[in-house]
């Protein structure tokens, strides 16, 4: 059934369509990391695609193939549609230190795959707009599921610290989409607003949603903050 | 001392309350939260504004830990990741390395399987309502659904010898076959179980402080799960009428008639609900798997390869004796290449990404554990909710600690 998948790709992204392949059932394409995300809008955009579901997204270490000079990291990610039943994986090989496109402008399920992926492998996704450890604490020295980090290491004790200046607080500022809103409860209670969470009012447009201009503004404003605390 | 009239006219701002949004630490290790995990809210009066959610707290490094062990030696570890239904993740493992072996069960396992599964949802979704009943302060239904996750446990330990971290599945088979009297226990307990969900309606589904807090708390849409990656009951109580057993038939659950039940607000009253009928359909399958399961037939594939031999035999010829030496030291070598299975767990799609590259050991094993992506969706939930709405709502996502965090 997924085959279709890969035919329907093919036609329309052909040149950024590397290598295919079908292992057991599961349909695989590889694709350069600069159609990352284009492949991604089209995954979720094309009315015979219409990948709505995210699934997950993870990365493989291969340390030996870095000595060959090959990329040593794969990204991959899955997604299905809810519509049609179909689903598809997609690869793309990452060399150390390279900066991945963030996906969570194309499902906002990326979010904190994302963030696991970097704190797992040290893997950065460029555009992501919260990219803080999410299992381990900030003070973990390297990034344990590379192969060279060895499973019984210890860790340097952490002393005491305080509350201010710990990455582990909220980066609460920049919102995806969703503006600080108080529930109006005089309309909730006459049973004009219906919605709780303002998340669903922007989608329902009972409320605005933030611009792409509001946001990069807000992100400028908050990059020195940011460098003076590197 | 000047008096009020004149503060008011030097300066407006002298009396004005303060607007800031006052920030709050909820968890990691919170009595009313089952579950280590912290939240750290703004908060508006009682209102929360913004909400972060930091797992992670219970993270013991699963995946690290599967690559350097055979393939077989990650049972008892999946068993650990949702330990409410540890016989679920045991056979998704299970089917994950099947596929990727590409081998097929018997079919008695299959059904077998299929029963042992549905009786660990029952016991999921009767945990999760029970406590988030009980969160709510009612502490009799709590009990009183809790009692139905003993008989279950009473038929898995028969059959296991564990009540709770099973490791009960092998690849390619179950460890035992059936017990002589496992159909007449099942049996046995059904018409119980059914009881009890009709119960455990009619003693919450009016009660006014119940009704109040679930409906309408906690809300999400439709496209919003879909695109947060939300599967399980949460996702269907939005109205998705996604299941794994339906639209991706693994084992034998083509052959099942069942209905999956669906919600329409995406509150914690439809996923309460969503879990209460998915137990009934759970029975549903019960009830026809047993009818369909055979009687006589081997439980697991012959393969000296992949099954370990019987411990009969081992002692008493050479060929098995090499069988399973070969196996206990050096594992079973699956092909190389990667496969991504996924089966419907207690809380939705759980997936398992294994990288072979022909050896004994996993090169890389990734599990994409449902309650991660639940709870990622949980803080679009919580917002513009009271703080009180927390612990329903949180209650609902049935967040598991030890497979989300892994």
């Amino acid at each position: 059934m997924s085959a279709k998948v890969l035919k329907k790709l093919q036609s329309v992204l052909g040149d950024a369509i590397l290598e295919t392949s079908s292992f057991r059932g599961d349909e695989e394409v590889r694709v350069a990391l600069k159609d990352w995300v284009r492949v991604a809008q089209v995954l979720r955009d094309d009315p015979e695609l219409a990948m709505n579901h995210w699934v997950d997204l993870t990365a493989v270490d291969w340390p030996e193939r870095e000595m060959e000079g090959q990329p040593r990291f794969d990204v991959l990610f899955s997604v299905r549609s809810y519509e049609k039943k179909h689903r598809i994986r997609v690869k793309a090989l990452v060399k150390d230190g390279e900066d991945v496109p963030t996906l969570t402008t194309v499902w906002a399920g990326a979010n904190w795959a994302e963030r696991e992926v970097f704190d797992m492998f040290g893997i950065r996704f460029a555009g992501h707009r919260d990219l803080r450890r999410i299992l381990m604490y900030d003070e973990f020295v390297g990034y344990p599921l590379r192969k060279d980090y060895p499973i019984d290491r210890v860790q340097p004790l952490v002393e005491y610290r305080d509350a201010d200046d710990t990455l582990k607080l909220p980066p609460f500022g920049i919102e995806e989409g969703q503006p600080f809103a108080r529930v109006d409860w005089e309309e909730r209670l006459a049973g004009r607003d219906e919605q709780v969470s303002p998340s669903i009012a922007v989608q329902t447009g009972q409320r605005r949603a933030l611009s792409d201009s509001e946001i990069a503004e807000a992100q400028f404003a908050k990059k020195p903050e940011e460098s003076a605390a590197e | 001392m000047e008096p009020a009239d004149e503060i008011l006219e030097d300066d407006d701002e002298a009396l004005e309350i303060p607007a800031d949004p006052m920030r709050l630490n909820m968890g990691p290790s919170h009595p009313a939260m089952h579950g280590t995990i912290r939240m750290v809210l703004d908060l508006d009066g009682e209102t929360v504004m913004n909400v972060d959610v930091q797992p992670g707290y219970l993270h013991r490094g699963f995946e690290k830990s599967c690559e350097r062990g055979t393939w077989a030696q990650v049972f008892p570890y999946v068993d650990r990741l949702n330990y409410v239904s540890p016989m679920l993740n045991n056979v998704g493992f299970a089917l994950a390395v099947e596929k990727l072996l590409d081998v097929k069960v018997p079919d008695r396992c299959q059904y077998y399987r299929v029963i042992l599964g549905e009786l660990a949802r029952i016991c999921d979704h009767f945990t999760c309502n029970g406590a988030s009943a009980m969160e709510l302060g009612a502490f009799t239904p709590f009990l009183w659904l809790l009692k139905v996750r003993d008989w279950v446990w009473d038929i898995l330990e028969k059959e296991s010898g564990a009540r709770m971290t099973h490791s009960f599945a092998r690849i390619g088979g179950m460890a035992a076959p059936p017990t002589e009297g496992f159909k007449d226990d099942v049996r046995a307990i059904m018409p119980e179980i059914r009881k009890v969900v009709g119960e455990a309606e009619s003693l919450l589904l009016k009660n006014r402080i119940f009704l109040d807090r679930m409906e309408g708390v906690g809300k999400l849409s439709k496209e919003r799960a879909l695109a947060l990656g939300v599967t399980g009951p949460v996702l269907r109580s939005t109205g998705v009428a996604y299941d794994v057993r339906k639209d991706h038939p693994y084992l034998v659950y083509d052959r099942f008639d069942f209905d999956v039940p669906v919600g329409t607000d995406g509150d914690n009253w439809d996923r309460f609900m969503v879990r209460t009928e998915e137990i009934r359909q759970s029975l549903r399958i019960i009830e026809q798997a047993l009818d369909q399961m055979p009687d006589e037939g081997p439980v697991s594939i012959d393969d000296p390869r992949i099954m370990l031999p019987e411990k009969r035999e081992v002692y008493s010829t050479i060929e098995a004796t090499i069988a399973h030496f070969k196996l206990v030291m050096e594992g079973l070598k699956p092909p190389k290449g990667a496969v991504y299975s996924y089966t419907e767990a207690g809380n939705g799609e759980l997936g398992f990404y294994l990288v072979s590259d022909g050896s004994g050991t996993p090169y890389r094993l990734r599990v994409r554990p449902p309650c991660w992506f639940n709870l990622q969706a949980a803080r679009e939930m919580i917002m513009g909710d009271m703080i009180a709405d927390i612990i329903p709502t949180f209650g609902s996502v049935n967040m598991i600690g030890g497979e989300c965090d892994r």
